[in-house]
């Protein structure tokens, strides 16, 4: 019977460490990566978790013509770089920032608008049996329109 | 047990799905899942146009300001449901934005009272604060700081229902913004000026986002209130399927000059008049039992 005592005091644990985790990316996503953004106007749109070396995550967005984006993926000091990878709807690789020093912001238009994948990967230290660090990843969109 | 437990927390924060591989066709495809997954993605974000960049969407086309469309702030006083609330901390979001870009002084006081009034109603702490409206009515004639305020407060009640185990109540405030984007664009567009019109082009542009939304949806299927607005995206989603989307392949060229990347290609597109009509009634008809 004692489990049941124990089980919503971890849970309890658990949740609030969650939302600490959360709260902290917020705050990391609004100092460090916002900035980033320089004269784009930010979207409003909130994407950030919590991924740890070697995780992935995705995003789709559509992006219109005559509308200038600035995407910045800023990953916390701790983390390793992060890779992201811009795909269009056939797969087609459009950007690597691999390809630009693991850059953290990349700028560009569209001629016709598009869903793109975005493909973030937290690359790892390649340590072996050290335990992998995690950090907050944000991702930030900022637009202006092209004149 | 706790690790099922643990798992579950981490499940509803997410609001993902699980890859599906289908065949991709040069076309946009139907489902973002034609984006074929060799490794799932631990996280993954379907990322809807926030009300800011749909009022933006809509302003650089050139359309006029119709004040007559937005969601009169005297209905504010009847939203009382968390969804209703969430659905016009959309919708007065976007017009707030639609307000702020045509700087109508007064209406964006007017528009971000109403939208503090719905978060406060969620619950959301310091979306809306009272510094932030003084510092908007300081600003009313700067156009960049408004917009930077929209964009913080909006980002604020986003992050806050995410944060707080609310992720339904974050994915229908998306929606709310996105709906009315889509109905103030179809609301403004005269059928002796159909062929050739960009706000047109923009409309059709939104059939790349429904299955984004879709998924987002689903991401929350089984809360009452999101199975509703299912139903109700998915019949949007028939008529959108009657409009034609096809792109040549993408071709990334750097522009040295603006050190921007441009994404080459072409569009062909076909949206019939009466596709238009009949997408233009069922989005008001939606709208009107969002805002009643």
């Amino acid at each position: 019977m004692r489990i049941f005592k124990i089980i919503p005091v971890l849970a309890l644990i658990l949740f609030t460490s969650s939302n600490n985790a959360d709260a902290q990316c917020k705050a990391f996503a609004r100092k460090v990566c916002l900035p980033e953004l320089g004269a784009f106007t930010h979207d409003g749109n909130y994407h950030a978790a919590v991924l740890v070396e070697g995780e992935e995550a995705e995003l789709y967005k559509t992006f219109y013509s005559d509308m200038d984006y600035k995407v910045a993926i800023c990953g916390e000091e701790k983390l390793p770089d992060i890779e992201f990878t811009v795909l269009d709807a056939s797969k087609n690789v459009l950007y690597s920032n691999k390809d630009a020093n693991y850059a953290k912001t990349w700028e560009f238009r569209l001629e016709s608008s598009q869903q793109l994948k975005l493909l973030i990967k937290v690359n790892s230290f390649n340590k072996p049996g050290d335990a992998p660090s995690s950090g907050c990843v944000s991702i930030m969109f900022g637009f202006k329109i092209n004149k | 047990m706790v690790l099922l437990f643990a798992g579950l927390l981490t499940g509803c924060k997410s609001g993902g799905k699980k890859a599906v591989n289908e065949e991709v066709t040069m076309a946009f495809p139907k489902d973002t899942a034609a984006f074929e997954n060799i490794k799932k993605a631990e996280k993954i974000f379907n990322a809807l146009p926030s009300p800011l960049e749909s009022a933006m969407l809509i302003k650089s086309t050139g359309a006029k300001f119709d004040k007559t469309l937005l969601n009169p702030i005297t209905n504010a006083n009847s939203y009382v449901t968390n969804k209703s609330m969430a659905l016009n901390l959309g919708i007065y979001t976007c017009d707030l934005s639609f307000a702020s870009l045509y700087e109508q002084t007064q209406l964006i006081i007017d528009y971000m009272n109403a939208a503090k009034k719905m978060a406060d109603g969620l619950g959301i702490l310091k979306a809306i604060d009272q510094p932030t409206i003084d510092k908007l009515e300081e600003n009313i004639n700067n156009s960049q700081v408004i917009m930077d305020i929209v964009s913080e407060t909006f980002m604020n009640s986003n992050s806050y229902l995410e944060e707080n185990g609310q992720p339904a109540m974050a994915t229908i405030v998306l929606l709310g913004g996105w709906f009315e984007g889509l109905y103030i664009s179809t609301q403004l567009i005269d059928m002796k000026d159909f062929n050739g019109n960009k706000l047109v082009g923009r409309i059709i542009d939104q059939k790349l986002s429904i299955d984004i939304l879709l998924n987002l949806l689903e991401s929350s299927k089984g809360d009452t209130s999101v199975d509703e607005l299912i139903i109700q995206v998915k019949r949007l989603n028939l008529i959108f399927d009657k409009i034609s989307i096809s792109t040549s392949k993408v071709r990334p060229e750097y522009d040295t000059k603006s050190n921007t990347t441009v994404l080459k290609s072409q569009v062909k597109t076909n949206m019939t008049p009466e596709v238009f009509k009949e997408l233009a009634s069922t989005v008001a008809e939606i709208r009107s039992t969002f805002i009643k």
